[in-house]
């Protein structure tokens, strides 16, 4: 295990140590203590590692992450694996704006609640959210999963593309071109997978959720609407 | 950018360390607005004294014996204490008013930064701890405060531009974003007799609000009209004698953390302006709802 002192050793220092791990590497376990908030904790790393970040992150923590499990042993501030490529990110508490926006792929959890634009233009990452949602979540959201065991708050979807959400509680509303649709066995079979892997299972059960999409209205330019531009 | 800090003692024991926590808070926030800085400190000023706070850019002669001047002008006891360009002036609560208009004939170029029981403002261009450490902000007791950095968007950066801005008596406001609809407010509100000193939106959010309580409205249901007659991005911070509220507009792109023990309740731009207050470890930390109001009052 190396740890590593936020406080006495600063942040530059920390993200060169990361981002110098590449391909093989015995230093597989990292703690990073003394985040206090600070920004771009872990951002960029690009090494199958597992990191804990033991107290709060400020903006950006863990963004662009490729292959790495990161923990977060509090809560994280905006743009939370922000355009995440692959890998792990569990926060314990909740997360601030944008949650996993633009993520590629791999795999978010916040066992707290997320605020608003959680998932905004996500691009294939899995989110799977314990609590509730903010306003504006999953805006232009273009493919990957959204599972939230909450509620979700006003204009869910907005300009979907063809990323899947599934909420268990209400949603304040849906945003323009986002409806409800089918559960089909496919989506039990998916759910269950993804509660599994965003350590949810314990607490919801497939059958709870509704599922969200685009209606696909506005992926194409209607001419009866050419008066309204 | 700018960055927000606040802190309201429910804990009388915390009273002389507000302001050596809110300089320490003010200073981790110093990347969001490196312009200019200011504070607002609430305490009292002691039984049947108010107090003004004002700002000269020639504080060697305009602060020259402006304690002797104002006691002949207004036949009652004056105190002037100068902190660097600031001074505050205590005067019988009585004589607030006639206090602020000798003020303004002696010395026609000082500005008046706040006036009323218990609040003092002290803000300046410069670095947030070149501006703490000139006006002896952390030696300061209170019982809330807040302090605010500025990335100037909307107005010039000058000390009259800096925040907080108080339009009323102990009451201030910060703010982070910009306003859209401030000139059509200005208009409005100069017409209703509210006075402004600069062409910054915030003071235009601090006069609306000061307006309303003038009005007879509480702190909560002014706070609240914000989000129908302010356009714009906003996270407001305001304090009143006895009061600390927060809202913010209903996009809420303007970042926002509380935290709340039996000590204190405490605002930050960011969690890293939070994370050196006692007990932080254990207090309840959550980021204000959009288009919601937050207030305390003792």
């Amino acid at each position: 295990m190396q740890t590593f002192d936020l406080g006495k050793e600063g942040l530059r220092a920390l993200n060169s140590s990361l981002h110098a791990l590449k391909g093989q590497t015995n230093m597989t376990k990292w703690e990073v203590i003394n985040p206090k908030g600070a920004h771009a904790i872990a951002a960029g790393v690009d090494a199958n590692v597992e990191i804990t970040v033991r107290g709060s992150t400020g903006y950006y923590c863990a963004g662009m992450n490729k292959q790495a499990t990161i923990l977060i042993k509090g809560s994280a501030g905006p743009g939370v694996a922000e355009n995440m490529m692959s890998g792990t990110v569990i926060i314990d508490g909740d997360a601030s704006q944008y949650a996993g926006a633009t993520g590629r792929g791999g795999l978010l959890v916040i066992k707290g609640n997320a605020s608003s634009r959680c998932g905004i233009s996500m691009k294939g990452i899995d989110i799977v959210v314990h609590g509730n949602i903010g306003h504006m979540s999953a805006f232009m959201a273009q493919s990957g999963n959204l599972v939230v065991l909450g509620n979700a708050g006003e204009a869910l979807g907005d300009s979907l593309y063809e990323a899947r959400l599934f909420v268990r509680g209400s949603v304040k509303s849906l945003g323009a071109d986002c409806i409800e649709k089918e559960m089909r066995p496919e989506h039990y079979e998916l759910l269950e997978k993804l509660l599994k892997a965003g350590e949810a299972d314990a607490k919801a059960k497939p059958e709870q959720f509704r599922r969200y999409g685009s209606a696909r209205k506005l992926y194409n330019f209607n001419i009866d609407n050419a008066s309204a531009y | 950018m700018c960055g927000i800090v606040g802190l309201f003692l429910k804990d009388p024991k915390l009273e002389p360390q507000l302001g050596a926590l809110l300089t320490d808070m003010l200073i981790t926030m110093t990347d969001r607005g490196p312009d200019s800085a200011g504070i607002a400190i609430y305490s009292s000023a002691g039984k049947g004294l108010g107090k003004i706070t004002v700002q000269s850019a020639n504080p060697d002669a305009d602060f020259a014996n402006l304690d002797g001047d104002l006691k002949e002008a207004l036949g009652a006891p004056v105190a002037l204490l100068v902190k660097s360009t600031h001074a505050v002036i205590e005067v019988p609560i009585g004589q607030l008013d006639a206090a602020r208009s000798a003020i303004a004939h002696l010395r026609p170029a000082v500005k008046v930064m706040s006036s009323g029981e218990n609040i003092e403002i002290f803000k300046e261009v410069g670095l947030p701890k070149d501006v703490a450490s000139r006006f002896g902000v952390a030696k300061m007791g209170g019982t809330h405060g807040i302090g605010h950095t500025r990335m100037a968007t909307e107005s010039a950066v000058t000390t009259m531009g800096a925040h907080p801005f108080s339009t009323g008596a102990d009451q201030c406001l910060v703010h982070n974003g910009s306003l859209s609809n401030h000139n059509g407010v200005r208009r409005e509100l100069r017409r209703q007799g509210m006075s402004f000193e600069t062409e910054n939106d915030t003071e235009v959010a601090a006069a609306f609000i000061s307006h309303k309580l003038k009005q007879g409205e509480a702190l909560g249901a002014a706070l609240e009209s914000t989000l129908t007659d302010l356009d714009g991005f906003f996270t407001f911070v305001v304090g009143t004698h006895n009061g600390f509220g927060v809202v913010r507009d209903p996009i809420a792109c303007k970042p926002a953390v509380m935290a709340e023990t039996d000590e204190y309740v405490a605002f930050g731009s960011e969690y890293r302006a939070l994370v050196n207050l006692p007990g932080i470890e254990n207090a309840r930390v959550w980021e204000p709802e959009p288009a919601t109001v937050y207030f305390w009052e003792r």
